[in-house]
């Protein structure tokens, strides 16, 4: 038997395979499909306080290796979720976290207070990097002076695991793993998508209603594991890696460029079964290599490059 | 029921015309049950340029052969990689999606109008239908006689009318130009094909207060109603078709 558990200050996950924020729904899409059970955790959806309608239609567009979306954090609200979606999840014996957001720091302020209430609810992952909404998301997390005062603002009222999630449309992601670290954040997690654009030429217009959108799957994996690599070579609090992993090998790319943990996005939209995959296939990596825990290869081109 | 992912083998691949193709693919084991209306999300080969899904409405079944076909046109790298697959060869798929057509009550008048590439769900449904020993009419609209698709099996269960906008075969003009359309009596009318078209038939439909659904075809990622992108805008707020439709009740939509 390997290991494949870690932690977050006091919380425990079984293996360090999570599905991404606004691509598993609320966990309850993808029963089909996988035993929840069988993850390190969940992050349902984006999250805000009141129901947002999100972006117009078209919100998709496939792109070489990947897709850009504009869903803009379309969701039922704290109450909807409340009410009937958190009776659902709490008898599950893994870690659902939810992804939060405002427009303003109160409105983050408020939601993740709210969200402290729900005890089974043991981390929030603060989105300070969404591209697709005009308020708040990206605009707070690409300015340092933002994104420390959102960052400080929630930790004063939320005292579970606080992961921050940041954006890759900044020049120096040093610089901003550090200042979630110095203000209490748990863990970060990165990255959101790139801001990116396509255009059908065929039709001459804009592939999205928005024009702009998150550019997300493999296509930005190499850019993923370089701020990855720099953001743990930074900060001493884990780092969850995101962006386009597809499978065992992606994953473990993550892992050795510094991730403790890593999170399955756009990879559930073709296979949703594939986080159970990745945890298998993570597992008969370590077995075939001889390593007893996971967390041996965490960094591990730091320690040997 | 339970969606599943499974890897169906290819057992014919039928080109009708320059431009569509039909795809019957064999089920590993027995086939779950498909409503029509209800469409299934195909995984081409995960490559650079064919990276998503695509979905693809049941044209017909067959459940002694454990089969299912898609009609399919040709439209971009996917379908143009489909339209080469040889029989043997496998494909990934992930059924059955979406919410089919309502049951009509027997007895009823039925009206299925289509356009295009739009026919794809209505053969099944028009089959469906029939077993419920209801005739029902079947207005199908192409462009020109070149492009008239599956009409012959379509005569199997109802009454065949066509229009094409240059008059080469049928008669000229759009489907919502059809007499049944502006003047039949219909407890139901089923439609697929073009928005506009679905747009000119729901607003005829709703005018004359005849109990009207269309089956959309909006660009998605997932099919399961995890990445939020195939929505249209109803009564209820924004919608994913890939859950909540893609068949929806003409009342609903604000077109």
């Amino acid at each position: 038997m390997v290991n494949l558990s870690f932690k977050i200050g006091n919380l425990s996950f079984k293996n360090p395979v999570i599905t991404a924020s606004g691509t598993c729904g609320y966990g309850i899409e993808l029963e089909d499909f996988i035993s929840l059970e069988k993850l390190g955790g969940i992050i349902v959806k984006g999250m805000t306080l009141k129901p947002r309608e999100g972006n117009p239609y078209p919100r998709m567009v496939e792109t070489p290796s990947g897709m850009l979306n504009s869903v803009g954090l379309q969701n039922n609200g704290i109450e909807y979720f409340e009410k009937h979606i958190y009776p659902r999840l709490t008898g599950l014996d893994t870690n659902v976290m939810i992804n939060v957001n405002g427009s303003t720091i109160e409105e983050y302020v408020e939601l993740a207070e709210r969200i402290s209430h729900l005890e089974k609810i043991p981390a929030i992952e603060l989105n300070i990097s969404c591209p697709n909404v005009k308020m708040g998301g990206m605009a707070f997390g690409t300015n340092p002076v933002t994104a420390r005062e959102v960052i400080k603002s929630v930790r004063k009222v939320y005292s579970r695991i606080l992961i921050v999630k940041l954006s890759p449309n900044v020049t120096s992601i040093e610089e901003f793993a550090k200042i979630a670290e110095d203000e209490g954040a748990d863990a970060i997690s990165l990255v959101n998508t790139l801001l990116g654009m396509a255009i059908d030429v065929k039709k001459m217009k804009p592939s999205l209603a928005t024009i702009t959108g998150g550019l997300s799957g493999p296509a930005i994996k190499p850019v993923a594991v370089r701020m990855v690599w720099q953001a743990a070579k930074t900060v001493k609090i884990p780092v969850i890696g995101i962006g386009g992993i597809m499978n065992e090998i992606d994953a473990l790319e993550f892992i050795m460029a510094g991730a403790t943990a890593i999170q399955v996005g756009t990879a559930l939209f073709i296979d949703p079964s594939v986080p159970c995959k990745i945890i298998t296939g993570i597992e008969q990596f370590l077995v075939e290599r001889g390593f007893e825990d996971y967390s041996l290869l965490i960094g591990y081109i730091n320690k040997n490059f | 029921m339970a969606k599943l992912i499974r890897d169906f083998k290819v057992l014919n691949n039928t080109k009708i015309t320059q431009d569509y193709f039909i795809l019957e693919l064999v089920s590993p084991e027995k086939l779950q049950n498909l409503m029509p209306g209800q469409f299934v999300q195909v995984r081409i080969d995960g490559s650079r340029e064919t990276f998503l899904r695509r979905p693809f409405s049941v044209h017909d079944l067959d459940y002694d052969k454990n089969s299912i076909k898609i009609l399919v046109q040709i439209a971009g790298k996917g379908t143009e990689k489909m339209s080469k697959l040889l029989p043997g060869e496998i494909l990934n798929i992930i059924y059955p999606l979406g919410r089919p057509f309502s049951e009509p009550n027997k007895g009823e008048n039925i009206l299925l109008v289509g356009g295009g590439s739009g026919v794809a769900p209505l053969l099944f449904l028009a089959k469906h239908i029939k077993q419920l020993e209801i005739n029902p009419d079947i207005l199908l609209g192409f462009k020109s006689q070149q492009r008239i698709i599956e009409t012959e099996e379509f005569e199997k269960y109802g009454r065949v009318f066509i229009t094409t906008d240059d008059g080469s075969a049928g008669r000229e003009g759009l489907v919502t130009e059809h007499p049944l359309l502006l003047k039949g009596k219909y407890d139901r009318i089923y439609c697929c094909g073009p928005e506009a078209m679905m747009k000119a038939v729901v607003s005829l439909a709703k005018s004359r207060n005849i109990f009207c659904e269309v089956s959309l075809e909006h660009l998605m990622a997932c099919g399961i109603g995890i990445c939020l992108c195939c929505i249209v805008k109803t009564t209820r707020g924004n919608i994913c078709t890939c859950t909540e439709g893609p068949v929806i009740n003409a009342n609903e939509l604000l077109w």
